[in-house]
C-alpha cells in the first residue's frame, strides 16, 4: 500500500469513475445525463435573470419547488397537470422511431378531445355502465387523434407531402375549425346554450373518469391509462415485429421495401397510432379532469409535448419522468409568482433553456465535461432526423 | 526491402513516413508502418479492404493524428492538425467518395474552402479562377469545362475536378483513394493516362487500390499492406497478379474458381418481352426476354446504366413493369410485392449493399433476419423473438465466416466485405430456389471475393437458378454458365460460356453488335 496522497486521490478518483460507469451501464442512464446536466445549467442560468429582476433567486426557487411537491395537493396537483404532456409527447416520440416527424399533436389532441366530448353528450350514454361509458369516450378519443394524425400519414405515403407542413396545416385546421363549433350559438354545433362562456355541454355523470385524489386538478384515471401507453408504445417499438418495420422505414426505407415491408401502409399506421396517443390525452382530460370541451385547455400542450419527447430523447419510458418535470414546474409557477413576485414566464424561459441546452449538447459536455455516447437517438435534436 | 527499391529509383523522397501508428477504440488500424514516396513516380498501396490503406492516407492529409511515428515531407519533419496544414505543405487526396456539390458549378467547387477574391476579399472573382482552371486543365490534360454544373458530369469527369481540385490549390503529392472503384473500364484506362501524365509534369502520387491489374498497369513501386502492418514490397516488372494475391491475403489464393460443368434443369426464372423504365421515365429495359435454369448461372455482362439495374429490381418485385412478364418457380409474379417474390423461394442480392441490402445502423443479428423476421422461429405471433435471432446470427457469422467482434455490432461498422457476406449468408441460408444478384463482389477484397463466389457456385450445384449480373467481365467469365451482354436494355447476344471470349463480349459490351447495326440507317 502507498502513501503518496497524490496517488490515492488518482485512486479514489478512478474508483468513483468506475463506480459511475457501472452505475450507468446498470440502468442504462448514459443517454439521460445530458438532458440531466441541461436542466442544471438552465436552473443556474435562471437564477441570474431572477436576480437580475431585484428578487432572491434562493427564495424564488424554494417558493417553485413547494409550488411544485411542498405538499400533498401540491405534489398531487403537479401530477395531474403533467399527465397530458405524456400523450402529446408519446404522439412526436413514436412517429420519430420511423423517421417521421409528428408537430401534429396540438390538432390531434383537440380531434380526440372535441370528440370524446361529443360521445360523452349522447342521450343514451347516461344510461350505460360507467365502465362502457368511459370506454366508449376513450375510444372516441383514442380514434379522433389516429384519423387526425392518420391524415398526414396517408398524404405523406400517398403524395410524398411532407408531415411537418402538413400537421402544422392540421393543427390550424382542427384549432380554428373546433374552436368555431364550440364558440357558434347559431348554429349551435357543440356549444352548451346555458354556460357564458363557450364551452361543450359537460358529459354524463358515469362517464367521468375516476379520480384518485382530488386535488387541484385532480389526479384521475388518466395517468393509469398514459403510463399505459408508454409501456405500450415501449413494447409495440422494442419488441414487436411492427417495430421492427417502424425501425427499419426509420433508418432506411429502400432496405425495408427490398425486406418486402409495406413502407407505405408504416407510415400510415405509425402516424395514426401516433395520432391516438395524443387523442388519448385529449380525451382523458375530457373525461377526467373538466367533464367538458373548452379548446383552451389543449393550449401549447401538443408543442409542450415535442419539448418533452426531445428532453426523454424520444425514449417513451424516459417521457413519464420529463413530463413530470415540465408539468410540475408549470404547476409552482403560480407558488412562485404569488410568494417570490417572480413571473411564471421565468418557468418558461428556463423550460427553454433546457431544451436549448439538450439540442445544443456540445455545450453541456463542454461544461460538464461528458463524453460523448452515441445513443440511437443522439442525432435528432441536431436536426438530422430520418424524414 | 525498401532499401532496394530507393536506391534503383534515384530520385529524391518527397512523402516519408516512418514508424506511423494509428489506433482507434480496440483497433490497430496502423501499426508501425513506414513508407516512402518518391518524386515523380507513382506508389501503389495495396491492401484488401479494413487493411489500413485509407486510415493511413488520412493520417498523411491531416485527417487523423497519429499515436505515434513521424511524417516528413521534403525531408522536413511535420505534423498536421489538420487538412489545411496538410494541403499547405502541397498535398492533394482524391477521396473515394467525390467532396463536390452536385448543382455548384466546376469554377465554384474548385475555390470553395479557396476562393479568390477581390475588391478587397469580399467579391469572389470568378473569371480570375475560371482562367487558372483553364490552365491547370490544359497542363495536366483533364479536359474540364469551368462552367459546367457538376450534377450534370460523368463520374470519369467529376474525378477529374477533384483532381483539379487538388492542382488549384498547388498540389505536388497527390493521394488518390480507390479511384477507379467508380470508373468503368474504358475510364480506367483514360483515368490512367491523366495519372502518367501528372508523374510527367513532376507530380507524385500515392494510388491506393485493391485492384491487381491496375496495380500491375500503372505502379512504378508497389508496397503492400495487411492487418495493418507493411506485408510487403514489390516491384511491377517482376511481380504477377497471384504473387501480389498471396501477399495481400497473406495465404495462396484461388483465382480460377473451381466448378463443375453445369447441369440445367427445368426452367425456374422467365423473363419475356419485358419493358422497365428508369427514374426519369425513360425506357431502361426494353423488349427483353429469357430464361434461367435451375442448376445454371445465367451471366449477365454489360457496361453500367444499360438496363441493368432497372431489370433486377423489376425482377423482385422493386420496380414497376411497364409490360411484359416475368415468372418464377411457374408462377407469374409480374409486379408482385417484393415479400411475394422473396417468399416463393427467390434471394436477392442486390447492387446496393448500404442503401437496400442493410440497414447499417442495426446489428448484424437484425440485418440476418431483415426479411424474415416476421417468420417462426424469430417471431412468435407478432413478438420478436431475441433468443433464436441471436442463435441464427452467431451461426451464420461462423458458417459464413463473417469477421466481427459480436453479432450486436453495428453492420456499418464492418468493412465492405463483411458487409457483403452478411447479405450473401441472409439470401442464401433462406430456402431459396432462385438468386438474383447484382455486382456481389464490388469493392471487394481478393479473400471475399472468392468466398462469395465460391458460395454462389454451391448454390448452383444444389440446383438453384442463378441470375448474375455483373460489370466486372472477369466475374462473369469465371462465374457463368451462359452469358448474355446487355446493351441498352437488350440482350445483344447470348452465348455458352464455354464459347464466349473476352474480346466478343467486350465488344459487344462497347457497340451492341448487331443490335446497332440493324439501327442504323
Amino acid at each position: 500500500m502507498t502513501s503518496d496522497p497524490d496517488n490515492l486521490n488518482q485512486r479514489i478518483d478512478r474508483a468513483g469513475g468506475r463506480v459511475r460507469a457501472a452505475v450507468l451501464e446498470t440502468f442504462r442512464l448514459q443517454p439521460l445525463l445530458i438532458p440531466f446536466y441541461a436542466l442544471v445549467l438552465a436552473v443556474l442560468i435562471g437564477g441570474v435573470l431572477i436576480a437580475l429582476v431585484g428578487v432572491n433567486p434562493f427564495e424564488a426557487y424554494w417558493a417553485l419547488l413547494r409550488g411544485m411537491f411542498g405538499n400533498g395537493d401540491r405534489l398531487a396537483g403537479s401530477i395531474a397537470r403533467s399527465v397530458p404532456f405524456i400523450g402529446s409527447a408519446l404522439a412526436l416520440a413514436f412517429a420519430f422511431r420511423a423517421g417521421l416527424f409528428n408537430i401534429g399533436a396540438e390538432g390531434q389532441l383537440l380531434v380526440g378531445g372535441v370528440l370524446a366530448a361529443w360521445v360523452g353528450t349522447w342521450a343514451w350514454i347516461a344510461d350505460v355502465p360507467g365502465f362502457f361509458a368511459v370506454v366508449l369516450m376513450v375510444l372516441a378519443g383514442l380514434m379522433g387523434g389516429a384519423f387526425w394524425g392518420g391524415i398526414p400519414g396517408v398524404l405523406r405515403a400517398k403524395t410524398g407531402a411532407h408531415e411537418v407542413i402538413s400537421t402544422i396545416m392540421l393543427n390550424s385546421i382542427a384549432l380554428f375549425f373546433i374552436r368555431w363549433m364550440v364558440n357558434s350559438r347559431n348554429p349551435v354545433v357543440l356549444r352548451d346554450v346555458a354556460s357564458t362562456v363557450p364551452r361543450t355541454e359537460p358529459v354524463a355523470d358515469n362517464a367521468l373518469l375516476p379520480k384518485i385524489v382530488d386535488s387541484s386538478p385532480p389526479v384521475h384515471f388518466g395517468l393509469f391509462l398514459l403510463i399505459g401507453a408508454s409501456v405500450l408504445a415501449a413494447f409495440i417499438l422494442n419488441r414487436t415485429i411492427f417495430g421492427f418495420e417502424v425501425a427499419t422505414v426509420g433508418a432506411n426505407a429502400d432496405a425495408a421495401t427490398y425486406a418486402g415491408m409495406n413502407v407505405n401502409r408504416v407510415i400510415i399506421v405509425v402516424m395514426a397510432v401516433s395520432g391516438s396517443f395524443a387523442g388519448l390525452s385529449g380525451a382523458s382530460e375530457v373525461a377526467g379532469t373538466a367533464g367538458f370541451f373548452q379548446p383552451g385547455f389543449f393550449l401549447a400542450m401538443g408543442f409542450d409535448g415535442i419539448a418533452i419527447a426531445l428532453l426523454a430523447r424520444v425514449n417513451p419510458y424516459a417521457i413519464i419522468p420529463a413530463a413530470l418535470l415540465w408539468g410540475s414546474m408549470l404547476n409552482g409557477a403560480s407558488l412562485m409568482q404569488q410568494e417570490a413576485d417572480v413571473s411564471v414566464d421565468v418557468v418558461r424561459i428556463i423550460q427553454a433553456l433546457v431544451l436549448l441546452f439538450v439540442a445544443a449538447d456540445a455545450i453541456v459536455r463542454y461544461v460538464f465535461r461528458v463524453k460523448v455516447v452515441e445513443d440511437t437517438y443522439g442525432s435528432v435534436l441536431r436536426g438530422s432526423s430520418g424524414a | 526491402m525498401s532499401d532496394g527499391a530507393e536506391a534503383r529509383t534515384a530520385r529524391s523522397p518527397v512523402l516519408e513516413l516512418s514508424g506511423i501508428t494509428k489506433t482507434f477504440p480496440g483497433v490497430i488500424a496502423n501499426d508501425d508502418i513506414s513508407f516512402t514516396l518518391n518524386e515523380g513516380e507513382i506508389h501503389c498501396l495495396l491492401g484488401e479492404n479494413g487493411a489500413g490503406k485509407s486510415t493511413l492516407m488520412n493520417v498523411v492529409f491531416g485527417l487523423y493524428q497519429p499515436n505515434s511515428g513521424t511524417i516528413r515531407v521534403r525531408g522536413q519533419e511535420v505534423s498536421f492538425e489538420s487538412s489545411a496544414d496538410a494541403i499547405a505543405r502541397g498535398i492533394g487526396m482524391v477521396h473515394q467518395h467525390f467532396q463536390l456539390v452536385s448543382v455548384f458549378t466546376v469554377t465554384e467547387n474548385v475555390m470553395l474552402g479557396d476562393e479568390v477574391t477581390k475588391g478587397g476579399g469580399l467579391v469572389l472573382d470568378t473569371d480570375r479562377a475560371r482562367q487558372r482552371i483553364r490552365e491547370v486543365s490544359q497542363l495536366y490534360g483533364l479536359n474540364v469545362d469551368p462552367d459546367a454544373r457538376v450534377g450534370d458530369l460523368s463520374v470519369g469527369e467529376q474525378q477529374r475536378v477533384e483532381l483539379v481540385k487538388a492542382l488549384f490549390r498547388d498540389a505536388d503529392i497527390l493521394v488518390l483513394d480507390e479511384p477507379t472503384a467508380v470508373l468503368t473500364p474504358g475510364e480506367v484506362d483514360e483515368f490512367f493516362g491523366v495519372v502518367r501524365n501528372l508523374v510527367d509534369q513532376g507530380k507524385s502520387i500515392v494510388f491506393i487500390t485493391h485492384k491487381l491489374r491496375e496495380v500491375l498497369a500503372v505502379a512504378d513501386r508497389i508496397t503492400v499492406i495487411r492487418n495493418g502492418k507493411v506485408a510487403g514490397d514489390a516491384d511491377p516488372g517482376v511481380a504477377t497478379q497471384q504473387s501480389l494475391a498471396n501477399l495481400m491475403v497473406g495465404r495462396d489464393v484461388v483465382f480460377q474458381v473451381e466448378k463443375s460443368p453445369a447441369s440445367p434443369g427445368g426452367v425456374a426464372a422467365k423473363v419475356e418481352h419485358l419493358r422497365v423504365d428508369d427514374e426519369r421515365g425513360l425506357r431502361a429495359v426494353d423488349d427483353l426476354s429469357f430464361e434461367v435454369r435451375a442448376g445454371e448461372i445465367f451471366g449477365v455482362a454489360g457496361v453500367q446504366g444499360n438496363g441493368q439495374r432497372e431489370l433486377v429490381e423489376a425482377m423482385t418485385g422493386m420496380r414497376p413493369i411497364v409490360s411484359g412478364r416475368v415468372e418464377m418457380l411457374g408462377q407469374d409474379v409480374t409486379s408482385a410485392r417484393p415479400r411475394r417474390i422473396a417468399e416463393l423461394g427467390v434471394g436477392h442480392i442486390p447492387e446496393d449493399r448500404s442503401r437496400h441490402g442493410l440497414v447499417t445502423e442495426f446489428s448484424i443479428t437484425d440485418n440476418l433476419v431483415l426479411n424474415r423476421y416476421h417468420h417462426a422461429p424469430f417471431a412468435r405471433r407478432f413478438i420478436r423473438q431475441r433468443g433464436a435471432m441471436a442463435e441464427h446470427a452467431l451461426e451464420l457469422v461462423q458458417q459464413f465466416d463473417v469477421r466481427t467482434p459480436g453479432v450486436d455490432v453495428e453492420v456499418g461498422t464492418l468493412s465492405g466485405g463483411n458487409q457483403q457476406k452478411v447479405i450473401v449468408a441472409r439470401e442464401l441460408s433462406r430456402n431459396i430456389r432462385v438468386l438474383v444478384v447484382a455486382q456481389p463482389t464490388r469493392g471487394l477484397d481478393v479473400g471475399s471475393i472468392e468466398f462469395i463466389h465460391q458460395q454462389i457456385i454451391a448454390l448452383r450445384d444444389e440446383g438453384g437458378a442463378v441470375l448474375l449480373v455483373s460489370a466486372e467481365l472477369d466475374e462473369i467469365l469465371s462465374l457463368a454458365d451462359r452469358i448474355g451482354v446487355l446493351f441498352r436494355g437488350r440482350l445483344a447476344g447470348t452465348f455458352d460460356a464455354a464459347d464466349a471470349t473476352r474480346e466478343q463480349l467486350g465488344y459487344l459490351m462497347a457497340t451492341g453488335g448487331e443490335l446497332t447495326a440493324e439501327q442504323a440507317p
